[in-house]
């Protein structure tokens, strides 16, 4: 074991800069997250609970174990999307813990927009769903929807990936023997009438529940019969006539304590215990982190003085230390638990892809899960390393993260553009879960970089013409190409759009990756089937 | 000497002796009840019996049993503690036709104690003080009214056949004594149909000062000092000391000698106290208790005899090892008796395991005589104290000191105990700067039992540490138990689920907390075990004991237990709420059905009443319904929590 020594100095002027500004992201990632957590805003939750019901975040606290951590997925979904706000796209999604399991957890929040699902409300709940079925992680559902946003319908309701997959999801879980649990906590109409339905088992709250393909309003249009929410699909009459729901619950902390009481009854085997060893944390200060990657994409650093900062006692066993340098790749353990890390420390060259791909194997034969630290602007360009046949060692590392059957995590530290992103498990290679931090970018290749082949392809054609630009000119051509690639490659814009799983402050990595890897060793272990390697 | 001693009683007074004994070289027999087959006293004893079932009357009080098994264990003497058979001549006479030495004075003079009157006629004769008064039937006004002036005012008017406080005057002086006469005469009659009035000096600010003598079987008898314990509570001794404070050396003198005559006027045997109403210089007879006192060990603190020796050598036939000359007092004592009970509810008796006994160090300043420990059950059946607490040092003011430090350091859990009152009372100034009366506690009672608030926050603080330590599974690495409270982007806070409050969050980090307490925030670092907490708390280091147990924090910290809910996560709904049966608070007894069978009855309709801790609690209907059954007859013994009678209710 190799404790790794990384010395800085945290009193010099640069490192003081790089904090400084960096600290500035985090601030603002902690005062947006404090607006999202509020849901439709204050005076919406007030009249929420005037009706005797609990604010989505409080139904969650009540439903997992004390002190149990929350580990939330996609606060930024469907941020600046929309022409409204909807706080986190009006669903709250994340994995905690009840009665010990580790859980995951899918809350309509009523306060925005009646919980109503946007087409981001969708695919974050699909992704949450996925998390769960790739971990194995039971499904507790907190349904308090009006079902589809109408006027968004062509975008929520008929492709593959729209509303119908989150039955085809929950059947598909209950047929691995994922337990699906739903608790219908307020309206639970026409489809979403199928996620309790669907369910393994599903509670319902009296005179707030209701669940019916059709509400009284169409009932009436349709057939003339008038009929209250309450006699129509409340608890009295799923609960003892219709059989839709199986637990009637007096008020929503009846509820979630009887959901806490399925889960304790769904005899859930975690195929690896949990470590009883003591954990060391790493002998350096995770806050270190921010003076040294700082927020110039620019500036390079030293990706180990990271890793000593995120993995248990800093020790960190390097692989091929000395060859393909700029990949680092090495054994650690976060929290107990064993992982390779893959780490860019500059750009990949082919030595550098053979050797993620060698090790990317050898922690799949060995069932190791993976954590990517990705800060990549691509691949190395040029006559010379065409020429060596970068395009197949970059497509060996390719393949080998696309076929590692190990749960995989990727987590955006610096720059995700180009092939590195993919060699590096981008969201298209389905890392188990991702996350970016705030002074990340991702694109297909840097604003500039976009902005000069575009300036060359446009210089080319006026060439033709006999025509040039000026400096100016080029200028005024490049910074909107730019500003666009700049705003587009945002984690804000990234994580609205649910290109990742949310965004994270780089102190607490350690604890966002101790917390995932428990939750993804709630699955079975899985023989990895590698593609055709071309030598 | 004697050989093998037999200890018939149980709980502290039985390991007091059997402590004693052994030391002398005695062998040593335990009996027991069914409730105390665990006991401490059991487990001292070089040999116990089981002699019947747990009310007293089936075992502790039955002579025969006792008797039977000292002849079984071959035991030549028996000692009976205080209470139970101890002043019960019947049982010596026993003793002593079947050949056992009985630790204690000869049946003759617990014969002529037993009475009141008789005793007081012995008294007068032996030239011992009594309180004058006049009881006889000459009902003359003029009369009476010289016997008053004979007395000495304040006076006592009571209706011979009177009571409840009618037809009673208290006369302060001569000049209001007819006046008062006629009135009280008049309330009699129309009262009691009789106006027959007795006279009685009345002793104001009376103080209970008792000494403590030792005779031995050969005329020899000696006064070891005495105790003051006027600090009482419905005649229930509190907190006791000897010697009694502020008294002339003469008058303690005279004391000791009116106790000494006392004695050998009924030819005392062992050791005995006689109990004096001491008004100023004034004292005067009130009865003599032919036992060992529960309060003796602040006797044996201030002049160094072991009280329990004396009695197993006058026993044994030897003579007194001391004479009066050698006897000194040397420093103060002091005892507080630690009682199972709620004095916030009116001192109500309580029951059940101890869940946790931590006590202070036995030194050569505190001496603490109990019969159980940590696990040990209070039961009703017996007397609800759990522990003497007694301190010595070389003044009274250092000495209060003692017993108020040590009744800090006294903590238990299970539930309620007087401990805070007691430290109330050793803390008053009414008692640390005079000495007060036997009216002290029943005219200070809300004050005293008022619960010290002062250091609430601590304990707030405390008892928060406790519940985010006991949320953390010290023996799981994975991140889901050390991230305590994470929440991504957000402070990793936990609420504290207090069920009565609610303003308590707290931030953890590592081993270090932060907790906000209504916008005020602490930084805190723990050292804790299963029952107790060291805690830094902004850089001072706090100690308490606690016990975790069902969803309760019981925090002892100094004198003051709080008790702390914790919500649980289980909701309990309507269907299941257990408290709306009909179970016995307590361990008890069934006293009355109150109604029929088949009757319908309404929710808080009185139901059965059952008896325990010498009080009575009705039990009434949870809700509408028809009485179904009785599940134990009038009489028959119920545990805690057992079903009385069963309601059916209405259109369940």
């Amino acid at each position: 074991m190799t404790i790794l020594k990384s010395q800085i100095n945290s009193h010099d002027p640069a490192f003081v800069e790089k904090q400084a500004a960096m600290n500035e992201l985090v601030k603002d990632l902690h005062k947006q997250t404090a607006k999202f957590i509020k849901g439709g805003g204050d005076a919406l939750i007030e009249r929420h609970q005037g009706r005797g019901k609990m604010f989505v975040r409080d139904r969650i606290d009540t439903l997992i174990d004390e002190g149990s951590p929350f580990l939330e997925i996609s606060q930024f979904a469907a941020h600046g999307v929309y022409k409204q706000d909807i706080a986190c796209a009006g669903i709250v999604a994340g994995i905690g813990r009840v009665k010990g399991i580790e859980c995951m957890i899918i809350a309509n929040d009523a306060t925005v927009k009646g919980g109503t699902y946007f087409p981001l409300t969708v695919k974050k709940h699909l992704r949450a769903q996925d998390i769960a079925e790739q971990c194995h992680l039971p499904c507790i559902y907190l349904v308090d929807s009006g079902g589809a946003n109408l006027p968004e319908q062509d975008e929520v309701f008929p492709d593959k990936l729209h509303f119908g997959r989150i039955f085809y999801n929950q059947a598909r879980m209950s047929g691995k023997g994922i337990p699906q649990i739903a608790v219908v906590m307020g309206l639970c109409t026409a489809g979403g009438a199928y996620v309790p339905a669907m369910a393994d088992e599903s509670i319902i709250v009296k005179d707030q529940g209701t669940i019916f393909l059709a509400g009284p309003p169409l009932v009436k249009a349709a057939t003339g019969e008038v009929v209250s929410a309450e006699d129509l699909g409340g608890a009295d009459v799923h609960c003892k006539v219709s059989g839709v729901a199986d637990h009637y619950a007096d008020n929503d902390e009846h509820a979630l304590s009887i959901a806490r009481q399925c889960i304790e009854r769904v005899n859930h085997n975690r195929p690896t215990a949990p470590l009883l060893d003591e954990v060391k944390p790493p002998r350096y200060d995770a806050s270190e982190i921010y003076g040294i990657v700082g927020t110039d994409l620019k500036k390079p650093f030293d990706v180990r003085d990271v890793i000593a900062r995120t993995v248990d006692d800093s020790a960190f066993d390097e692989f091929k230390k000395y060859f393909g340098e700029t990949l680092v790749c090495g054994f650690a353990k976060i929290y107990g638990m064993p992982v390779g890390i893959v780490a860019n420390n500059g750009i990949l060259f082919s030595e550098s892809a053979q050797k993620g791909a060698h090790f990317i194997q050898l922690c799949a034969q060995r069932k190791i899960p993976l954590v990517f630290l990705q800060n990549i602007t691509g691949f190395m360009v040029g006559q010379k390393y065409e020429a060596e046949g970068i395009a197949k060692h970059g497509a060996k590392m390719v393949m080998a993260v696309s076929c590692a059957d190990v749960p995989k995590f990727t987590v955006l530290i610096g720059g995700s553009y180009g092939a590195g992103n993919y060699g590096m498990c981008g969201r298209a290679f389905e890392p188990t879960m991702m996350w970016m931090w705030p002074n990340s970018r991702i694109s297909v290749m840097g604003g500039e970089q976009a902005a000069g082949v575009l300036t060359q392809v446009k210089q080319d054609g006026l060439a033709r013409k006999g025509a040039s630009m000026s400096d100016e000119e080029v200028a005024d051509f490049k910074k909107p190409i730019i500003d666009q690639y700049e705003e587009q490659g945002h984690p804000y814009y990234a994580s609205a759009r649910l290109w990742d799983d949310g965004i994270i402050d780089p102190a607490q990595t350690r604890h966002v990756l101790g917390l995932a890897l428990s939750a993804s060793k709630n699955a079975p272990e899985k023989e990895s089937n590698f593609g055709v390697f071309r030598m | 000497m004697l050989k093998k001693i037999l200890i018939a009683n149980r709980g502290e007074i039985a390991c007091r002796v059997i402590k004693t004994a052994k030391r002398l070289g005695l062998k040593t027999v335990a009996v027991y009840s069914d409730a105390d087959k665990n006991s401490l006293h059991v487990q001292q004893a070089d040999e116990a019996y089981h002699i019947g079932a747990a009310p007293s009357k089936d075992s502790y009080l039955v002579s025969s049993k006792i008797i039977e098994v000292a002849k079984r264990s071959g035991a030549d003497c028996i000692h009976p503690g205080y209470g139970f058979l101890s002043e019960n001549c019947e049982f010596s006479r026993l003793c002593k036709e079947n050949d056992i030495a009985f630790v204690g004075p000869p049946e003759s003079a617990i014969e002529a104690m037993g009475s009141k009157s008789r005793s007081k006629e012995i008294m007068a004769e032996a030239n011992v003080p009594l309180v004058p008064g006049y009881y006889g039937h000459n009902q003359d006004e003029s009369f009476l009214f010289e016997e008053a002036n004979k007395m000495g005012y304040p006076i006592l008017l009571k209706a011979a056949f009177g009571g409840g406080g009618k037809g009673m005057r208290i006369v302060n002086s001569e000049d209001e004594f007819m006046a008062m006469l006629a009135s009280a005469k008049r309330e009699a009659i129309s009262g009691f149909g009789n106006d027959q009035m007795l006279l009685e000096r009345y002793v104001t600010k009376p103080r209970h000062v008792e000494v403590q003598v030792f005779a031995d079987n050969h005329g020899n008898c000696v006064y070891l000092g005495d105790r003051d314990c006027s600090l009482q509570r419905r005649h229930q001794k509190v907190i006791e000391e000897a010697p009694a404070p502020q008294l002339s050396d003469k008058l303690r003198k005279e004391m000791g000698e009116a106790a000494v005559r006392c004695a050998q006027a009924i030819n005392y045997q062992g050791a005995g106290t006689v109990e004096f109403l001491l008004c100023g210089d004034e004292f005067f007879f009130m009865e003599m208790n032919t036992r060992l006192q529960v309060e003796h060990p602040v006797t044996e603190m201030v002049t160094g005899v072991d009280l329990v020796e004396w009695q197993i050598r006058v026993a044994s036939n030897e003579t007194l090892a001391l004479t009066q000359d050698d006897i000194t007092l040397t420093g103060h004592s002091l005892e507080a008796r630690i009682y199972a009970e709620d004095p916030s509810a009116d001192f109500m008796p309580c029951s059940g395991v101890i869940k946790l006994l931590a006590t202070p160090q036995n030194s050569k300043h505190i001496r603490i005589d109990t019969g159980v420990n940590t696990g040990s059950e209070i039961s009703s059946f017996y007397d609800p104290m759990i522990a003497k607490l007694i301190v010595w040092d070389e003044t009274r003011d250092l000495a209060i000191k003692r017993l108020q430090s040590a009744l800090e350091e006294f903590h238990l859990a299970g539930f309620h105990c007087n401990v805070a009152f007691l430290h109330n009372l050793a803390s008053h100034d009414g008692f640390v700067k005079t000495q007060p009366d036997t009216h002290f506690i029943d005219e200070n009672q809300d004050e005293l039992v008022k619960v010290d608030n002062a250091d609430l926050e601590i304990c707030n603080i405390l008892a928060s540490l406790v519940y985010l330590d006991s949320i953390k599974n010290q023996n799981c690495a994975s991140p889901w138990n050390k991230q305590q409270g994470f929440r991504l982007n957000q402070d990793n806070n936990i609420k504290i689920p207090f069920t009565e409050l609610s303003n308590i969050s707290a931030v953890c980090n590592g081993a270090s907390y932060s907790l906000t307490l209504d916008g005020q925030t602490i930084t805190a670092d723990i050292f804790i075990n299963d029952t107790h907490i060291n805690a830094n708390i902004d850089g001072i280091k706090y100690t308490a004991d606690y016990v975790l147990d069902q969803n309760q924090i019981e925090l002892m910290y100094l004198a003051t237990t709080h008790r702390y809910q914790l919500k649980d996560k289980h909701y309990v709904s309507d269907v299941e709420n257990d408290d709306a049966s009909l179970a016995a608070p307590l361990n008890g007894t069934v006293v009355k059905h109150l109604l029929e069978l088949g009757s319908k009855v309404e929710k808080g309709d009185a139901i059965v009443v059952i008896e325990a801790m010498k009080m009575e609690y009705t039990l009434t209907a949870p809700y509408d319904g028809t009485l179904t059954s009785f599940c134990f007859d009038e009489g028959e013994l119920v545990s805690h929590g057992d079903l009385l009678a069963i309601v059916d209710q209405e259109g369940a």
